[in-house]
């Protein structure tokens, strides 16, 4: 009889242990319909030279990083000298989707805090973005050879991520 | 870093008026504009998160019903509709998570627990009757005679 009693007690620690974890967990973080399937195929103007199109198509062959930005996006300039340095490294090419973003403002920023792109595709619609699945600027896709995406990043790219996280994908997938 | 997405979720959840920016809304139809709220509803706005599209005024929310309004205009059914939203959004888009089997729990979890609730009352309610019965058994003809001549003379009197 006295076992009995402590069920109650072994249910409500389980529970608990449950609402902890539940503490560090970050709900913006909705998991990725992408992973594994190919990135959804677009063909927009490039940002430096709208008469010029971008697709991904384009990169078939080549282990990619679509990051998603907007000059308006305050995430994104904590996020960009770290673009900019993983450009300068040439560790893997950076492509932009500039998301819901008037040219003259992108261009703007580029200029003001530096390139990290080989370029950018111009999504003003925000229509791929939605294709995409992005709902919270800046986004990082890992796009491998084949055109599969690998990872995505929500949020900011952090250094600790790319190091630990990211780059040894990219060295993996490079081979 | 957590506080600034905070904000910026806040920020995207402020009133459209105050952003002053009056998208494109509501389709000429009432009719198309009705289905569009009732699917938008069942929807979760992901910049707001516990908000549905339909209430949600971020900019994405209003993207995303006007995408709603275009496909249906277009003359999808309301699944066709759901299923390219979950495509992109996966299951947490909805607010009424399908039957999966990591979703088993959730779904079913709930009743189980109330089976359990109803297996250990049950049995503790017997039990309790079963000692009760015991009690009465276990008295011998020679203490039912005490009982009753303590009924008929008074406590004290049995001995006597």
């Amino acid at each position: 009889m006295k076992k009995l009693v402590l069920i109650p007690l072994a249910l409500f620690i389980v529970l608990v242990i449950f609402l902890f974890k539940g503490l560090w967990l970050n709900p913006r973080e909705v998991p990725s319909q992408f992973i594994g399937k190919p990135a959804p195929m677009f063909d927009l103007p490039q940002l430096g030279d709208p008469s010029k199109n971008f697709s991904p198509k384009d990169m078939l062959g080549q282990v990619w990083l679509l990051n998603v930005w907007a000059s308006w996006c305050v995430s994104c300039r904590e996020e960009h000298p770290l673009l900019v340095e993983i450009a300068r490294s040439g560790a893997v090419p950076i492509y932009g989707l500039s998301y819901k973003d008037k040219r003259e403002d992108g261009l703007a920023a580029l200029q003001q805090m530096g390139d990290p792109y080989v370029l950018s595709a111009s999504d003003f619609t925000g229509r791929v973005g939605i294709d995409y699945g992005v709902y919270g600027v800046p986004e990082s896709y890992l796009i491998d050879k084949a055109g599969i995406v690998r990872y995505k990043v929500i949020g900011p790219l952090t250094p600790q991520a790319w190091q630990e996280k990211v780059l040894p994908m990219i060295k993996e997938l490079q081979r | 870093m957590k506080r600034m997405w905070l904000m910026l979720a806040l920020l995207a959840c402020l009133p459209a008026g105050a952003m002053a920016k009056e998208a494109p809304e509501m389709a000429a139809d009432p009719a198309l504009e009705k289905r569009v709220m009732a699917i938008s509803e069942d929807l979760r706005c992901l910049v707001c998160q516990n908000e549905s599209l339909a209430a949600s005024h971020a900019e994405l929310a209003l993207d995303l019903r006007q995408q709603v309004r275009e496909k249906l205009k277009a003359g999808a059914s309301d699944k066709e509709v759901v299923d390219f939203m979950v495509q992109r959004y996966g299951d947490f888009v909805l607010y009424k998570p399908p039957v999966k089997p990591y979703t088993l729990v959730l779904w079913y979890g709930p009743f189980v627990l109330l089976g359990i609730g109803a297996a250990t009352l049950f049995m503790f309610l017997r039990r309790r009757m079963q000692i009760g019965k015991q009690a009465q058994v276990a008295m011998s003809d020679e203490e039912k005679q005490r009982v009753e001549t303590m009924l008929k003379n008074g406590i004290g009197e049995d001995k006597a």
